[in-house]
This record gives structure tokens, C-alpha cells and sequence, in this order.
């Protein structure tokens, strides 16, 4: 399952020396409800020692969304060693992300 | 996405697209027993579905929200057994196998499938401005979804650019979150219906900027800050401040694909005729992406059903 991001467990996911990709994204977004399913898919399929994929509530989790200047939705992150390094905006398919992240890793 | 198992299947009927024509020619194909799927490269439901309110749909009194509207749409579709695969299509193959009662092939980022028959259902999207400002700042100031994005322009200034129905639909949306709206508008005239420039005249943090261009859209490198507009008959250039623009000025078919195919007009509509056909038996189309001029989720739907019905036909007399 993907691990929902809060402003608490923030640093500890971020700095866990994995490569993390956030998924922002709100229950009024229609593009990010329908990515909902696939995220949870990419979060089974990847390998867990390597990567965490993650899912942040734009609508609770305002601080985080201003932090990355986040203004559009769903936009994906991905972090690596702590620091955003690639940012996915809009709908995007699961093999899109798959080789985003594989650069990454 | 696609598996390889799913990708030897054989479909009577594929649908490219799940907008309101697209899942309505699958409720119609499945329930008639047709071995049907929709391939959908976005968000099912389309256009519609980011729609905030939906109000002249029928048998909604009070309106009714895209996404509630196309989420039954696709349940109805699904009960009747139409499969959804979320890939794209990106080519039907041209072989000698075009021909009447043979099977079609579909090229797809991840794989090929076969089918009878197809009904191309892929919609528009929104048309780019192709002006300085307007590619860097997507996502950070510039956006096309308005029930997406409104929430981050809380009790900030915004312009709104086009003064169609689309524009000004959505600019009431976005009235909810946002402190004013700069409208600018190309013609002289807004040209969306009168019950929605009634409606927006009831507000005073509107502003209109009729017969003016938008020129560029200016930021300080992370996030859009103003625009620069231009009036088309005094040339007076003026600057505005805000921080977000929510571009409204038309639509592109999503009908590139079907280049040296499929016949479509200059701006890319595919050429049908009153059944749905194409010039290419056995590949019908509906919705927004064909020459029908009215672009509406009824329209959709209606054209969905015929192509449905004709496709079934097809398919029966095909081995
Ligand atoms: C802001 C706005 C407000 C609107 N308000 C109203 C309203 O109040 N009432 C009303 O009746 N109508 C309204 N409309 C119009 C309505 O949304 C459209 O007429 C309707 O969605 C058209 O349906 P469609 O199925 O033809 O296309 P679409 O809804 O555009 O669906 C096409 C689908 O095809 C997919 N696709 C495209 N290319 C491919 C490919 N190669 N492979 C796979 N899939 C592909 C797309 O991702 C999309 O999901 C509005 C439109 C907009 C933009």
C-alpha cells in the first residue's frame, strides 16, 4: 500500500536513504482519483528496499503542498537522499513512472 | 496497462476512449452481448469528468457533477461486462486486413490487440495558446482544470482567458476559492450563453478585457506572477498581476493518430456519416472528436449509441 504522508512522518520517509515518489493529490480532483488505483499498484509492484511510493493529501497536508510549491494536481515527486530531483504533472501511466523511477534508483 | 495475455485477446468491439461516447457505446455493445473493451489513455470519463456542474444533462433537475455523472456511466458499462484497459492507442494498423469482415489491429504503448470493430471516441483537449510563459509555467500557475486546481488560488487574484461557456463555467467555479477574476477575451464579445453571462454579472470581482490578445505570461522563474495583454484595436499593452491563469480557448480532436487512415476535416474532426461511419468500414466514431458541431455530453452520448448499434451490425456480418 502506499504510505500516506503527513507533515509528522514527513523527514523520517523523505530521509529514509530510499528513492520516494509522492503522489500529491485531493478527493476533489477527478484526474487523481482515477490515478488512485494505479498508484497503489505501482506501490506493490516496486522494490520496497529501494523505493517508497507515497501519497499526500494536498487538502490536509497544506504546509507540504506549499513547501513544494505544489499548484497543480495530481503531481508526482520524486525525492532522492531527501531533495525533490523530478516532478511528473498531470495523469501520467504506470510505465511512465516505472522509468522515471528506475533513473532515479 | 495492458498484459501480454489481454493483448492476444480478440474484441468484437474496441472503443479508443471513455468519455460519455465512449462509455456510452459500451453499455449499448456489451448489453448486446458484444465482446467489448475500452481503452482509455487518461482519466475515464473524459472531458465531462472534471466537469464541476453539469446542468442542461437530462433527468438531473438540479445538476449534476461530471464525475458523479460519468463514475454511473462506467459502472453501467462495466455491469454489462465492457472491460477497461488504461493504455493509448497510438495507431490502427493499415493492412490488407481493412477490409470488410477481417479482423483490425491496434497498436498500443504496450501492445497489439485485435479487433472487428472500433469506435474511435477520443475527444478533444484544450487548445495551447502557444505564447512565451505558457509551457514553463503549466503546473505552476498555469493550469486547464479548473475543479483540479481552484483550491490553490485561495483569496488570490487569477485571470481567466477565453469568455466562452467554458470560460465562464468554469470562472464561476473558481469564484468559490478565488478573491478576483481577470477575464480576457480575444473578441469583442464574450460568446458563452446568456444564462451563464447572467450569472456572472451578479458578481463585482469580475473584470472583462474584451477584444484583447494575450501576449505572454510572465513569472519570476518558479511560478507565474502576471500577464501581458495587448487591446487589438488601440494596441495599448497593459501588464496585470496574478497568480494563476486558467486557459480556456478551445479545442484540438485527439485524432492525430489516425493521420493517412482515417478522413478527418482541416482541424483534425473525423468525417463520419449519419451512422458513424468513417471512410474506413468497420471503424465508426462519435463525440467531440467528430465533424458534429455541437460538443455536448447529450450530443456524446447519442452519437455513442448510434456508433454502438452500427458497430454491432458490422461485427454480426464479420467472421
Ligand atoms: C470546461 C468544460 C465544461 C463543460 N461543460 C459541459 C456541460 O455543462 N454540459 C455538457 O453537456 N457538456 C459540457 N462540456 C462538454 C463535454 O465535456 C463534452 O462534450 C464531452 O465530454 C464529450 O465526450 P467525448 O466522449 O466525445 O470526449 P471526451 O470526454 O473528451 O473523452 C475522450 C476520452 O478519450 C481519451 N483518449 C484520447 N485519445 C486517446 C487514445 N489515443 N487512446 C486512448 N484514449 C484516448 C481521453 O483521455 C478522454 O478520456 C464541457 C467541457 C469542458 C471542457
Amino acid at each position: 500500500m502506499a504510505k500516506k504522508l503527513t507533515l509528522e512522518n514527513f523527514d523520517e520517509v523523505i530521509n529514509s536513504g530510499k528513492l520516494v515518489l509522492v503522489d500529491f493529490w485531493a478527493e476533489w480532483c477527478m484526474p487523481c482519483i482515477v490515478m488512485g488505483p494505479l498508484i497503489e499498484e505501482l506501490a506493490n509492484e516496486v522494490d520496497k528496499e529501494k523505493v517508497t511510493i507515497a501519497k499526500c493529501d494536498v487538502q490536509t497536508e497544506q504546509a507540504i503542498a506549499q513547501k513544494f510549491s505544489i499548484m497543480s494536481i495530481p503531481t508526482m515527486l520524486i525525492f532522492k537522499d531527501g531533495k525533490p530531483m523530478d516532478q511528473i504533472i498531470g495523469v501520467s501511466q504506470k510505465q511512465a513512472l516505472l522509468d522515471k523511477i528506475d533513473r532515479y534508483i | 496497462m495492458m498484459n501480454e495475455q489481454k493483448t492476444h485477446e480478440k474484441y468484437d468491439v474496441i472503443i479508443i476512449g471513455g468519455g460519455p461516447a465512449g462509455l456510452t457505446a459500451g453499455i449499448y455493445s456489451s448489453r448486446a452481448g458484444f465482446k467489448t473493451c475500452i481503452i482509455e489513455s487518461g482519466v475515464i470519463g473524459g472531458e465531462a469528468a472534471s466537469t464541476d456542474l453539469i446542468e442542461n444533462y437530462p433527468g438531473f433537475p438540479d445538476g449534476t457533477s461530471g464525475l458523479k455523472l460519468t463514475e454511473n456511466m462506467e459502472k453501467q458499462a462495466k455491469k454489462f461486462g465492457t472491460e477497461i484497459i488504461y493504455d493509448k492507442v497510438i495507431k490502427i494498423e493499415k493492412t490488407n486486413q481493412l477490409q470488410k469482415g477481417k479482423y483490425k489491429i491496434l497498436v498500443t504503448n504496450s501492445g497489439k490487440i485485435q479487433t472487428k470493430a472500433v469506435i474511435v471516441a477520443v475527444g478533444t483537449k484544450p487548445k495551447l495558446l502557444n505564447i512565451p510563459g505558457e509551457k514553463k509555467y503549466k503546473g505552476r500557475g498555469v493550469s486547464y482544470c479548473a475543479t483540479c486546481d481552484g483550491f490553490f488560488y485561495k483569496d488570490k487574484k487569477i485571470a481567466v482567458i477565453g469568455c466562452g461557456n467554458s470560460g465562464i463555467q468554469e470562472g464561476l467555479f473558481l469564484l468559490r476559492f478565488v478573491k478576483k477574476i481577470e477575464f480576457v477575451e480575444f473578441l469583442p464579445k464574450p460568446t458563452a450563453e446568456k444564462v451563464l453571462l447572467d450569472k456572472i454579472k451578479e458578481y463585482e470581482n469580475v473584470n472583462f478585457h474584451l477584444n484583447s490578445a494575450l501576449q505572454s505570461i510572465n513569472g519570476d522563474g518558479k511560478s507565474a506572477t502576471g500577464i501581458t495583454i495587448n487591446d487589438n484595436t488601440t494596441l495599448k499593452v497593459e501588464e496585470i498581476e496574478i497568480s494563476g491563469v486558467f486557459i480556456y480557448v478551445g479545442l484540438n480532436p485527439n485524432t492525430e493518430f489516425l493521420e493517412g487512415l482515417v478522413q478527418r476535416d482541416k482541424n483534425g474532426y473525423i468525417i463520419i456519416d449519419k451512422n458513424q461511419n468513417t471512410n474506413v468500414s468497420g471503424i465508426f466514431a462519435a463525440g467531440d472528436a467528430t465533424i458534429d458541431t455541437v460538443k455536448q455530453i447529450a450530443t456524446a452520448i447519442g452519437s455513442g449509441a448510434r456508433a454502438a448499434i452500427n458497430a454491432g451490425h458490422y461485427t454480426e456480418n464479420t467472421n
